[in-house]
């Protein structure tokens, strides 16, 4: 048998000198590209440091607040400045009622304004509304806080406040005086700054529903909703548990717009209508009061209590937006 | 040699039939058992090919052989991607080419390619061709300018383009993308030229221009051009090489190889039976 | 379902299509509520003085937020000039360098959740990092917290924009002979050059309407700044002072201020849509 490779025991092999022109040499690209690369993972690196920085920054100065108060910084609600006792529990249960309210608010009608666009409108329509979510997402939060004290919270306190009061007063979430501002106030602002998130969301998600899954449905002689129901809605649910995730971390941590309609008390009750605080908006009010070391510590450590509820709606919401993408990947 | 076990049993273990021994000059690039893995996958298998100097060789295959695989080893471009490895030795005169010593910038000079898809930079036609030159030689100024100008002559693209220089290359058409993307490789002076499946993305009247073009090539540059079309690789080539489930199954002389093939293989698939 | 008649389960799919686009309206009102109501309010006060004087003292009328404008244009260009560079460099680490290792993956994954943490957040870490030691607010204070919030926005965009160049592009540089970051900035970057505009415009957008990473940062004033490691007047704490104030005066210029800041980033937002929308005809 005649090898294809006979002639080669002729040729020189990788032991002898290489000429020079194909070497590697210092001076050269070699260097370049070796900057190239520290200089973008050094700038990458800054991103975990950071992270790190940040939690460890808290830490030491919130250690006074915790060894003090322990546990019971969690599960007190006695915040007082004047006698130096520090409980966040007014400040967590704002904050996780007020966004409970948006989510509620937000997740239906989100997922209903993003089968609007898929299902329902033209791509003109379509494209109105698109730009229409964008802008509402655009807007600072400052602007909505204004928006909500000046003109949102008269217009519940004269128009929505007494008429719920009257008719559903004796249920003891509505029974409250109509100041217009406090929690529900809140929670409704909240749901319009997240609608823009779980709509844009949803909207991609029910685009990337097959249509001829749609369509072997409504073969079946479904009706429009049905359709929806029984195949959008299920298709596309691990896209929109994702986008109340995002919402959800985004309502967590707001702080302007709840600063100005929560009405900043602390106390827990029972009514929506009376005012609250949360952790954002007890921050933005007292951190530049805070004189004495012990009151800065149980800032700083409310901060880390808002910082960890965030990070693990953050966490959940990657870790669950990177298996919907291996996933979708994998099918 | 255990990787690879299970695929051999599989086809024609006839090692290729070979010509004759040509002169050591004649060969521009020579190709010693050359394995290639997408990680764990292995999709080359010892494979022994040499190029012939200023000659065309087509490297014709059914669709995932290996063949492109095969020729992005030469060029080192496969690198560009962290899972994909290679071993064996690949020869540019009497330099292996995969040797880590190798400088991959500076072999990419010796060594233009041509892919699938015309990928013009997003700069002006000028730009485009002017752009090599700048980084790899210290052309300037009115010899810059020249060079352009001969590069798209030889291409057959300057009067296609003399009045547009300074308009975007992404705005002409594909062949003339393709055909400016050739004129950008063979500024800087390879000495060997890799053609990726050039004229898949193009229609026929671009197709033939590129054919053309690489018959008025041959005289300065050593082409090797991997090709889907059986006829193109007729049309054009010296040597053809035949690859199948990531082995060569056998190469020679194009025009023996397809009147007169000595694999059985090879004859089914020329004759359309299989690919 | 089985149970419903044709003629209900009809009836239940209009209901369903009436209240999504309800939904829809009250969102589209919402919206047209809010601009309708900073601009019937702002307008009066966006005058000459507005843009040229400094703030009057509570209860006088006249005067200005230029020192505002000017010190949130201060801050936000700082920022702006920090993160970009870094933000870029990193986003590329993402994209080009480290693509496919595990590294990527983590630093990916962390800059994620650092886009999700609340700005408020990020307050309280440059105050204890530079307020503290500092000894004062400062205009730095305010511009590196806006950069920390930038740099992760433009991490992102920066990665994803540069993951759309297709691979046959940098194919093609290397094999011309071009190194690893010639390849990246000569031709990818300028392929992406479209889409890292927009990301920077809306990472401007997103930090120029900030206002709770300045409360305890760059605090307010109601001077010229004299200097970065002076508190910073600008115009988001002074929208939230002069709002939370009881005079009318002070409050018709939040109003303005919050006009001015709608308008700069509702425009940022529209040019950045629209370079989008060119590099999607190229």
């Amino acid at each position: 048998m005649k090898f294809l490779s006979a002639h080669r025991q002729k040729l020189p092999i990788a032991t002898q000198a290489l000429n020079p022109i194909l070497e590697k040499s210092r001076n050269n690209r070699g260097v370049s590209d070796g900057v190239f690369r520290w200089a973008t993972g050094l700038s990458a690196a800054i991103i975990p440091v950071g992270m790190l920085g940040l939690i460890i920054v808290m830490l030491l100065n919130s250690h006074l607040a915790l060894k003090e108060f322990g546990l019971g910084f969690l599960t007190s609600d006695n915040w007082n400045p004047v006698t130096q006792e520090f409980g966040a529990l007014s400040s967590i249960y704002g904050t996780f009622v007020s966004t409970i309210i948006a989510m509620l608010i937000a997740m239906p009608m989100g997922i209903a304004v993003g089968l609007f666009l898929v299902e329902w409108s033209s791509p003109k329509v379509e494209s109105f509304f698109g730009t229409a979510i964008e802008l509402l997402a655009a807007i600072p939060s400052i602007i909505y806080g204004m928006w909500g004290l000046f003109v949102f919270a008269p217009f519940m306190a004269d128009h929505v406040q007494p008429f719920v009061n009257e008719y559903f007063g004796f249920i003891p979430l509505f029974d409250g005086p109509p100041l217009g501002i406090g929690m529900l106030t809140t929670g409704i602002i909240l749901a319009l700054m997240i609608l823009p998130y779980v709509s844009s969301i949803s909207r991609d998600v029910f685009k990337m529903v097959p249509s001829v899954i749609k369509e072997s449905a409504y073969g079946l002689g479904s009706t429009n909703w049905e359709v929806t129901k029984y195949v959008t809605i299920p298709y596309a649910l691990h896209g929109i548990i994702g986008a109340g995730f995002l919402g959800l971390g985004r309502a967590l941590g707001e702080t302007m717009a709840v600063t100005f309609v929560i009405g900043n008390s602390h106390r827990i009750s029972a009514s929506l209508f009376e005012t609250c605080n949360s952790i954002a908006s007890t921050l933005a009010n007292e951190f530049t009061e805070a004189s004495e070391p012990l009151y800065l510590h149980a800032l700083v450590a409310l901060g880390l209590v808002l910082f960890l509820i965030t990070i693990t709606t953050q966490v959940a919401a990657q870790l669950w937006l990177k298996h919907l993408v291996r996933k979708a990947g994998g099918s | 040699m255990e990787v690879m076990a299970p695929k051999m049993n599989k086809i024609n273990l006839n090692m290729p039939a070979y010509i004759e021994e040509p002169e050591y000059a004649d060969i521009a690039m020579s190709v010693h058992n050359l394995n290639f893995y997408y990680g764990e996958n292995q999709v080359l298998f010892d494979n022994n090919l040499d190029i012939h100097k200023d000659r065309i060789t087509a490297i014709i295959g059914p669709s995932g052989c290996g063949k492109s695989t095969h020729i992005r080893t030469y060029n080192r471009i496969f690198e560009m991607y962290r899972n994909q490895r290679a071993t064996g030795s690949i020869y540019l005169g009497d330099q292996d080419v995969l040797s880590q010593s190798v400088d991959s910038t500076l072999l990419r000079r010796r060594i233009g390619m041509i892919f699938q898809k015309p990928s013009p930079f997003p700069m002006t036609i000028f730009d485009n061709i002017a752009y090599g030159m700048k980084i790899n030689t210290n052309v300037r100024g009115s010899e810059l300018a020249g060079r352009v100008e001969d590069a798209l002559i030889r291409v057959a693209l300057w009067d296609e383009v003399k009045d547009k220089l300074h308009s975007s290359g992404t705005d002409l058409s594909g062949g003339q993308q393709q055909r400016l993307c050739i004129a950008r490789a063979i500024a800087i002076e390879p000495e060997v030229l890799l053609m990726d499946e050039p004229c898949s993305a193009i229609d026929p009247i671009g197709t033939a221009k590129i054919e053309e073009l690489m018959l008025d090539l041959k005289s300065h540059y050593t082409i090797v051009i991997v090709t889907h079309n059986m006829q193109q690789a007729a049309r054009v080539s010296d040597y053809t090489a035949f690859f199948y489930q990531g082995h060569i199954v056998e190469f020679g002389d194009t025009q023996q190889l397809f009147t007169n093939p000595k694999n059985s293989q090879t004859e089914d698939y020329i004759t359309g039976r299989f690919g | 379902m089985q149970s419903n008649s044709l003629k209900m389960r009809k009836a239940v799919s209009r209901l369903v299509k009436v209240l999504a686009t309800l939904s829809a309206v009250i969102g589209l009102v919402a919206l047209i509520w809010i601009l309708m109501t900073v601009v019937s309010r702002g307008i009066g006060s966006l005058n000459f003085e507005f843009f040229t004087e400094l703030p009057t003292p509570p209860g006088m009328s006249g005067g200005g937020l230029a020192n505002a404008i000017a010190g949130t244009l201060v801050m936000t260009v700082i920022a702006a000039a920090t993160a970009i560079p870094i933000g870029m460099l990193a986003g590329t680490y993402l994209s080009e360098v480290g693509k496919g290792t595990g590294m990527a993956e983590f630093i990916r994954l962390v800059n994620n959740i650092m886009i999700g943490v609340p700005s408020i957040i990020i307050g309280i870490f440059i105050y204890v990092l530079i307020v503290v030691p500092m000894k004062g607010f400062s205009g730095l204070a305010g511009a590196v917290a806006l950069a920390v919030i930038m740099l992760p926005i433009v991490v992102r965009t920066t990665e994803d924009m540069l993951t759309l160049v297709p691979d046959s592009i940098r194919e093609s540089a290397l094999a011309l002979g071009a190194s690893r970051w010639r390849t990246t900035f000569d031709i990818v970057f300028r392929a992406a050059k479209n889409g890292l505009l927009t990301g920077v415009l809306l990472a401007v957008a997103r930090v120029s309407g900030e206002t709770a990473p300045l409360l305890f940062t760059a605090l307010n004033s109601s001077y010229w700044f004299s200097g970065l490691n002076e508190p910073m007047a600008n115009l988001t704490v002074t929208i939230f002072n002069y709002a939370m104030s009881p005079y009318t005066d002070w409050q018709a210029k939040a109003w303005g201020a919050s006009l001015l800041i709608m308008v700069s980033i509702l425009a940022l937002t529209v040019t950045s849509r629209f370079i989008m929308k060119r590099q999607g005809r190229q």
